[in-house]
Formats: C-alpha cells, structure tokens, sequence
C-alpha cells in the first residue's frame, strides 16, 4: 500500500468528511484480489511444474533397470528398461559451458564498445542490431547451423585438429562438421545478446565521477575503463554470464538440428559427440512410448533443476547489486 | 617527455583496446548477417502463392509444391490464445507489484519467482503441458495445448514489461486523482493503466515476437499434421517452427527449400512485431531518463 494512500483516507476520515462510496471499497477489494490472485497463480504454476514432472517422472524411474544418475545409455522402452541421465546431462553442461566461454568476452567487448565507446547517438542503434540477434527464433538458427554452419565449420575444425591435436579437447578419431563444438558456437551466438544486454547496463551504471576523474588524472581510455568500470562491473558481468548460461542449458531445436545426439561422456570437441537434455528430449519424444515419455520428463526434471540452480545464483548476484535485467 | 604525451606503449595498450572492442562488436553483428542473408536467399525460392496458401497434405518430402498455410495458420491461432491467457495474468501481476505489494514479502517472492520464471527452459514448459494436461486430466494433442505451453512462457515477460512502465508513471497522477476521491482500482483503471498502455503494448508485442518462434513445447504438446486444421480445441494442429524443424529435417532438396521459406516468413512475422513494437516505444512512450 503506498503511503499517500493512507495519508488521504486517514486525513478523510479524520475531518470527519463523507466516507467513500461503498461500490468503490468492494471494487477495490476485488481488484487487489484479482491482482494479487494473478500473482499467487504464477506461484502455483511455477510449483505445479515441479510437482507434475516428479510425478509423471516416479513410474519410468521405478521401471528403470540402472542407475539413472550414473548410466550413460538412453533405452527406456526396452526390455528391461535402461536409462540414465550422465551422457546428456555432461554433455548438456559441457557445450554450455564452451558456448559460455566463447560469448562472454565477445559480449563484454560488445557491451564496453556501445557503453563507452559508441557515439551517444548511435549507441541505442548498435544497442537494438545486438538485440535482434536475440529476436530471430531458435529453430532458424538450427536451420542456419545445419545448412551452413555444420558443412562450413568442417574444414575450420580439421585445421584446428591438424594444428592443436596434441590437446586432448581438440584430438578426434574423425573430425566431424556436426560436434561439441559446432554446437557450443550456435549456442554461443544465441546467448550473446542477453549478456551482452544485461552487461551494458551494469556499465552504463558505473560512477561517472570516478571515471571523469580517472580521466582527469591522464587515464587513457583503457586505464579509465580498467580501473573503474570493470572493478564496478565485475559481479554484474559474472550474473549476466550466469543468465547467459541458464539461457544455452535449457536451449532445444537450434542444439537437436546441430549435435550428432551420440550417448558418450567425452570430451573431445571436434569429434561426433555431443547430446543435451533438451535435444534428446526434441529428438526422441515422436518415437517414445508411455515408459520412454515418463523418461523424458525425468530428464526434463534434472534439466529444470539445473536451470532453476544456475537462475537463481544468478538473480541473487545481481540484486545485491540493484541492477534490473 | 612533455606533460601532455602518453608513453608510447600506454598509447598502443589503449588503441589496441579500442580494436578489440570494435572487433567483437563486428563479430557479433557477423551471425546475424549472415542468418538473415541465407535466410533472404534461400527463402526466395519458394516464396510464391503456393506457399501460403496449400498445406502439405499429400505432398511427399521430394514433391514440389505444398505449404505452410496450416502451419501459418496454426501459428496465429496459438499465439492468439495465449495472448489472451497470459495477458490478463501477467498484468494483473504486474498491478500487484507496482501498486499493491510494494515491498512486502509476498511481493518479493513473486517477483523472484518471475525473474526465474523468465529462465524456464521452452521444453520445461511443453513437459509441464505433457504431464499436467494430457498425461493427467487427459486432454489430447491440440494447439490449445501449444497455447497453454506458450502462454508460461510469456507471463513473466509481460509481467517484466507492464511493471517497468508502470513504474514510469509520475506518482503526482495517481495522488492527483486519489485526492479527488476516485477509488484506488479506478484510478489504476483510468490513470495509471492508460498512461502506461503505449509502453505495455511494446512489451506485449515483443513477449508475442518471442513465443511466435518457439519450437520446442509444441512439438511435444500439439503432436504434428501435414493437413490443415482450423480448430485449436481438437485433434493435432501445428505451427510454423515445427513445420521449419519438419522440413529441415528431410533430406530432399524441396523439403529444404519449404524450411527456407518457412524461415523467411517466421523472421519477417517476428521482425515485424519487433519494429512495430519498438516503433510504439519511440513513439509514444513517455520520455525516459537517460
């Protein structure tokens, strides 16, 4: 209830003025109803969604024949059933957290360069072609990747195998245009917007005083930056990353068009590997049977869970710092 | 070594910061590029009268021809109703916050739980329709239950956009008309609904820009048709990203050809909202500072 509210209906009432009309206290009782009833229903909803895939979940993990946190296979409708979340849960982490890797200093780049070093009037212009980015929908971005990207990449991969395969990440039996890391690039692109995005604001908030100052004291532009809006920005960068990363976990078609959806825990990046939870779940719900669907929303659960993890970590980091996404 | 000058390498530390911020603002903008130039060219092809008005009943992944008019279709209609069941929701919310909860602990909790809800994986919210509404009260595959899919997903940004706008309204308007006698609801009705509307129809468009592209739930809530199907209530329906993921899917170089297409006009619908939307907050929104 905000305060000047109170202040006019006990001032009201005080001077002893006529009270309000009636209708309009049974319509404000209604409406804070209404509104705090929608509320309460987002509540609901979000537990109901937890409560509903346990409970589809429970019969399809009773039926399993292994352990479901350790097997690396995906056979629930076989006899007996077997499944187990470990290939797609490593690699649903795993391309994430490449793409991660890739985003994040591109988009701090990206963020830096429209705060601080865009002309004023152009930067709410870059600002939007970032956004837009975040606007074409998913499954067209798995069509590019699997049209264009996954042949495109193949001979950037075999050099990067021919050159760096002494690393184990980059070693592969054959190298393949549809990999870990083809994955994690699309994947990357994806969830570059919303770091970035969420990146400028932090910037945008750094104290004006200290940076002028900065520069008054014969700062380069980089030392400015370096010393004032970086320290500042650091925890909205690393919850702005962690966003990013809750975006490309939970991330489906554009991930099912471009991994091989092979069921091995490696982490060779060039090689035919690669599945996530979602992908998996994209893939093979068509052809599942009521054992194999209970499976699915099983592993959807651990996909929920985790996402749910890394979201909140990441909304606590930035309202400590009072910055709206 | 004058006061003036900066040593050579401080120079060359600070120029070469400068490429790089550049090169990453160039390397973002590469993708994108290049997704709306394949799209553009590839999308040509087929780009033609047949398309939007055959769908693909009795057509084969090689035969030429065939559309998506049944997935444009189905698209409109879940994207329709689940505007209309996340709009009243999400605004309701966002009234609460902004004028009932401030600051309270249920205020809180909701608002939380929206910047979560705002996280939930598109999948997560197709098995919570798969588990909740097929699996358990037992309703079949139909677009409505695409819609209900899409609408999680929208609430929280509509919630999102409609609270930030009301925010924006001066607090004088509200006190000027509380002080006239008008009832609270009414004056969010009449004052502080209509002063936020251009601002919370940007919100909404853009929320209908996103949902317009999600795949992922309705592929396993709607089931897939190649026919058309004008009501969302019965039997399976499908929307243009499955027809996209259908087609794509195929090895035929027609099939590729329709996802193209298919693609150009999910860009071109959801680009279109986008503008509109932005154009509205230009427009009309009232002046924000920065």
């Amino acid at each position: 209830m905000s305060s000047s509210t109170e202040i006019i209906e006990q001032g009201g009432s005080g001077a002893g003025a006529r009270p309000a009309p009636s209708p309009g206290r049974l319509g404000d009782r209604l409406f804070r109803l209404a509104s705090s009833g929608a509320g309460i229903l987002l509540l609901v909803i979000m537990a109901a969604i937890a409560a509903f895939l346990i409970a589809e979940a429970i019969p399809a993990l009773r039926a399993n024949h292994a352990s479901f946190l350790t097997t690396t296979t995906w056979n629930p409708d076989g006899t007996p059933s077997v499944f187990g979340i470990a290939a797609l849960a490593f690699g649903t982490v795993l391309t994430s957290l490449i793409a991660l890797i890739i985003a994040t200093p591109v988009a701090v780049g990206v963020a830096l360069f429209i705060s601080h070093y865009a002309p004023r009037s152009l930067a709410a212009i870059l600002g939007y072609i970032v956004d837009l980015l975040a606007a074409v929908p998913s499954v067209v971005y798995g069509l590019w990747g699997l049209i264009f990207l996954v042949p495109g990449v193949q001979p950037v991969w075999q050099w990067l195998h021919d050159t760096l395969g002494f690393i184990p990440l980059f070693s592969a039996d054959q190298v393949a245009g549809k990999s870990v890391l083809t994955g994690s690039l699309v994947l990357a692109i994806m969830i570059l917007p919303i770091i970035a995005a969420v990146s400028r604001e932090v910037f945008l908030q750094a104290p004006v005083n200290l940076q002028e100052a900065a520069l008054g004291l014969g700062a380069t532009r980089w030392e400015m930056i370096r010393m004032t809006v970086l320290p500042f920005g650091k925890s909205g960068v690393i919850s702005a990353a962690m966003l990013g990363l809750g975006r490309a976990l939970g991330e489906t078609i554009a991930v099912a068009m471009v991994l091989p959806a092979a069921f091995t825990v490696s982490a060779q990046l060039l090689n035919t590997n690669g599945n996530s939870i979602a992908a998996n779940i994209a893939n093979t719900f068509a052809e599942a049977s009521e054992n194999g669907r209970g499976a699915l929303i099983a592993s959807g659960l651990v996909l929920f869970v985790i996402t749910l993890v890394v979201n909140m970590a990441a909304r606590l980091v930035i309202a400590r710092k009072k910055v709206r996404a | 070594m004058s006061v003036n000058s900066i040593s050579p390498a401080r120079r060359i530390k600070d120029k070469a910061f400068l490429v790089l911020v550049c090169l990453a603002f160039v390397i973002a903008v590469i993708p994108l590029i290049s997704v709306l130039w394949m799209v553009i060219k590839n999308g040509a092809a087929r780009f033609d009268m047949d398309f939007f008005s055959h769908s693909m009943r009795n057509i084969d992944a090689k035969d030429a021809g065939g559309g998506a008019y049944h997935a444009i279709l189905g698209t409109l209609e879940m994207v329709l109703i689940a505007t209309i069941i996340a709009l009243p929701i999400g605004i309701l919310t966002a009234i609460y916050l902004t004028e009932y909860g401030q600051g309270g602990r249920l205020a809180k909790t909701i608002s939380f739980f929206v910047d979560v809800m705002t996280g939930l994986p598109s999948i997560v919210a197709g098995l919570f329709i798969l588990s909740a509404w097929i699996l358990v009260l037992g309703f079949g595959f139909s677009g409505f239950a695409g819609s209900l899919a899409l609408s999680i997903l929208m609430m929280p940004i509509v919630v999102r956009g409609t609270e930030e706008m009301i925010r924006l309204v001066p607090g004088d308007l509200r006190e000027a008309s509380l002080a006239l006698g008008v009832p609270k609801w009414r004056t969010i009705l009449k004052i502080v609904l209509p002063t936020a509307l251009p601002g919370i129809i940007t919100g909404v468009i853009l929320a209908i820009a996103r949902i317009a592209g999600e795949t992922a739930p309705l592929l396993l809530v709607c089931f897939f048709t190649d026919s058309i199907n004008t009501n969302p209530f019965t039997g399976p329906q499908v929307a243009l990203p499955q027809f996209i993921f259908q087609q794509a899917g195929k090895p035929d170089p027609t099939a590729i050809d329709r996802a193209w297409t298919g693609a150009l006009t999910l860009i071109i619908i959801v680009m279109l909202l986008n503008l509109i939307g932005r154009g509205i907050a230009r427009w009309k929104a009232p002046a924000r500072a920065r």
